[in-house]
């Protein structure tokens, strides 16, 4: 995602004054109008979760019947039952949390030590290997997903948790992302008084590098779970006969008799989790987001 | 610092200068390479390689049920470049591109505007930026799949029906299903892309403004002279990563009408769908390769296009900043 970092520093020609940089015009106060314009796009923002609930709560007939109901009804638990029952949701959201969770450790892991390596370990071709690094940001992983299939079958890994895990066990967005955590965050001296000690790297980096690391880390690791429990081109293909939470989810809708009621309260059940680790992380995934995008 | 007791505790064998140890050069020679081999390893068998697979793959005859490769040569281009879906769906994927991108970048720069301001409740505003953007994209298509219902009874067509227009068939009509399409993209990605933008806002020094504001400069010239000058970079980053997600849409188009195909006329069918349909409905994996080396020269072109108009820009640039800067002082 982060790409055109490197650039974009260098494409800044006028990098201000760090004295005062940092908070823009942020003194100033907002207007009454500021505070309605971001209330409406907050409530428009928010209104498809509370859709959802009062969609889901309802039978299908009463959802079209030109006068769409606007409060939830008494028939959400009983259509997040049917949507568990009819599409096997319980596996699904086990398998999901399976491969979501393997998938952040991994990511967190390699992407540290490998930002780690970049960021302060001096070593032949460290520039060009990291230039290839964030050329691979711009490759659209889209585009890559009929030999992905075709390796994956060869490899007999389709419909194997392993074959959604291993594309994603460590990106290039969190190589990248540590990087710059690390370059920051890391004092060269520590790295050195370290060496100095005759320390492995090992050591260093359990005892040193992953400490200071660990604000990085966590948002790394929030975003890394969200992309994965909510992929589904990828799982759709690879893992139809043993699907995650989303592939299951939209499989509802693929049914013989589709009850949009049902859909929706699975869509619920789809969506709760991660609503509720960005209501409890939201600060958190804001500063990972706007970091990675922005410090050079 | 909570770091010092782990350094302290770092006396193992004392060799310490048993390496020539120069400034960050640190431990085994091999060791960085062992750090960075994970990515590398998994990229290369899992990203680069399919992705070269996939420009073999194109010059082959390749079945999804049975068989294998048969070299076939360009014959799948020459197909690919004879196909009207194949233009169909480029060009469908260029109009919800555009559709679905320049109103949510206005409207994400003019989001992060506002939420610079110094205000109350600033984290809940920021993080109901978010919510959008860690929904997953089928449910969120799903829900929106029910909002916009052909049924003259669904949301949309009920608060069209209050506005005194009638009822939209949305899945139906060409524009109509692009639009609804655009509208699910631009609802997912306005908040973060304004969280993107707020945080180019605040790396632009304040003494920008106060320069101008001492010129008198308003608002309004502050935002075109100060801001807009000094997000440029940040417009293009997200330019580009809106040019290249358009590409790869998917999810909201395949799942908005239920079906393959992107309605009755293809009036949704983007160039991802078309791909996947080719490979996994069809089965011809051939065919399928070569729409994706298409798009991904598309890809490349498109990226180096926006990459060279904006290096042209801000090569002219610290000229013209100069000169605003000293117009604004002059005129008022």
């Amino acid at each position: 995602m982060t790409t055109i970092d490197a650039p974009r520093e260098a494409l800044a020609p006028t990098a201000p004054v760090p004295a005062k940089r940092g908070r823009g015009r942020a003194g100033e106060r907002a207007g009454i109008g500021t505070y309605v314009v971001l209330t409406v796009t907050a409530a428009a923002f928010l209104f498809p979760f509370y859709y959802s609930l009062v969609a889901g709560s309802h039978p299908p007939a009463e959802l079209y019947d030109g006068s769409p109901p606007l409060l939830p009804g008494p028939g959400l638990f009983r259509n997040m039952g049917l949507a568990l029952e009819q599409a096997d949701l319980i596996r699904a959201l086990g398998r999901s949390l399976v491969v979501s969770s393997v998938v952040t450790v991994a990511t967190v892991f390699f992407c540290t030590t490998a930002g780690f390596a970049f960021a302060k370990l001096r070593f032949r071709g460290r520039g060009a290997l990291f230039g290839i690094t964030l050329a691979t940001l711009t490759i659209p992983p889209t585009l890559g997903i009929v030999p992905l299939y075709v390796v994956m079958s060869r490899l007999g890994l389709v419909n194997n948790l392993a074959s959604v895990i291993l594309p994603a066990a460590v990106t290039a967005f969190g190589v990248f992302f540590m990087r710059q955590f690390l370059t920051q965050s890391l004092p060269d001296e520590l790295v050195e008084a370290a060496t100095v000690d005759g320390a492995s790297l090992t050591r260093t980096l359990f005892a040193i590098v992953f400490p200071i690391a660990r604000p990085g880390m966590a948002v790394l690791g929030i975003l890394s779970f969200m992309a994965s429990w909510n992929d589904f081109l990828w799982p759709f293909i690879a893992v139809r006969n043993t699907p995650t939470i989303q592939v299951a989810v939209a499989g509802i809708q693929a049914g013989y008799t589709p009850d949009i009621s049902v859909i929706l309260a699975g869509t619920v059940i789809a969506t709760v989790p991660l609503v509720i680790v960005t209501a409890i992380f939201g600060k958190q995934i804001v500063g990972g987001i706007t970091q990675g995008a922005v410090k050079g | 610092m909570a770091v010092d007791t782990p350094t302290h505790a770092l006396t193992g064998p004392a060799t310490p200068r048993s390496r020539p140890a120069r400034r960050g050069s640190v431990g085994a020679r091999s060791a960085p390479y062992v750090f960075i081999a994970p990515f590398f390893i998994l990229f290369g068998a899992f990203g680069l390689f399919p992705l070269l697979y996939t420009v073999w793959l194109s010059f082959f005859e390749y079945r999804l049920a049975s068989g294998d490769p048969e070299f076939i040569g360009l014959e799948n281009y020459a197909w690919l470049f004879g196909s009207p879906s194949f233009y169909n769906a480029l060009w469908k994927t260029f109009t919800i591109g555009i559709i679905a991108t320049v109103p949510q970048l206005c409207m994400a720069l003019g989001l992060a505007h506002l939420l610079n301001y110094n205000m109350r409740v600033r984290n809940f505003f920021r993080i109901s930026m978010i919510m959008p953007y860690a929904t997953s994209l089928v449910a969120a298509t799903l829900v929106f799949a029910s909002i916009f219902s052909n049924s003259p009874g669904g949301l949309a067509n009920v608060v069209l029906s209050l506005l005194g227009m009638e009822p939209i068939a949305w899945t139906a009509g060409n524009w109509t299903a692009q639009i609804a399409i655009a509208i699910i993209v631009t609802w997912h990605w306005t908040g973060y892309n304004a969280l993107i933008y707020l945080a180019g806002m605040q790396s632009i020094g304040q003494e920008l403004y106060e320069s101008a504001a001492i010129d008198g400069a308003n608002r309004w010239n502050q935002f075109v002279n100060v801001t807009l000058p000094g997000l440029r970079p940040t417009i293009l980053f997200t330019i580009i990563l809106s040019t290249i997600g358009a590409t790869q849409l998917f999810t909201e188009p395949f799942l908005f009408g239920n079906g393959a195909g992107g309605g009755a006329l293809g009036q949704y069918q983007v160039v991802a769908m078309y791909m996947y349909e080719m490979a996994f409905d069809i089965g011809r994996l051939g065919r399928a390769s070569a729409i994706a080396v298409v798009v991904l020269a598309l890809v490349i072109l498109l990226v180096l296009i926006n990459a060279g108009l904006a290096s042209l820009r801000t090569r002219e640039r610290p000229l013209p900043k100069t000169k605003t800067t000293t117009t604004t002082g002059g005129t008022r």
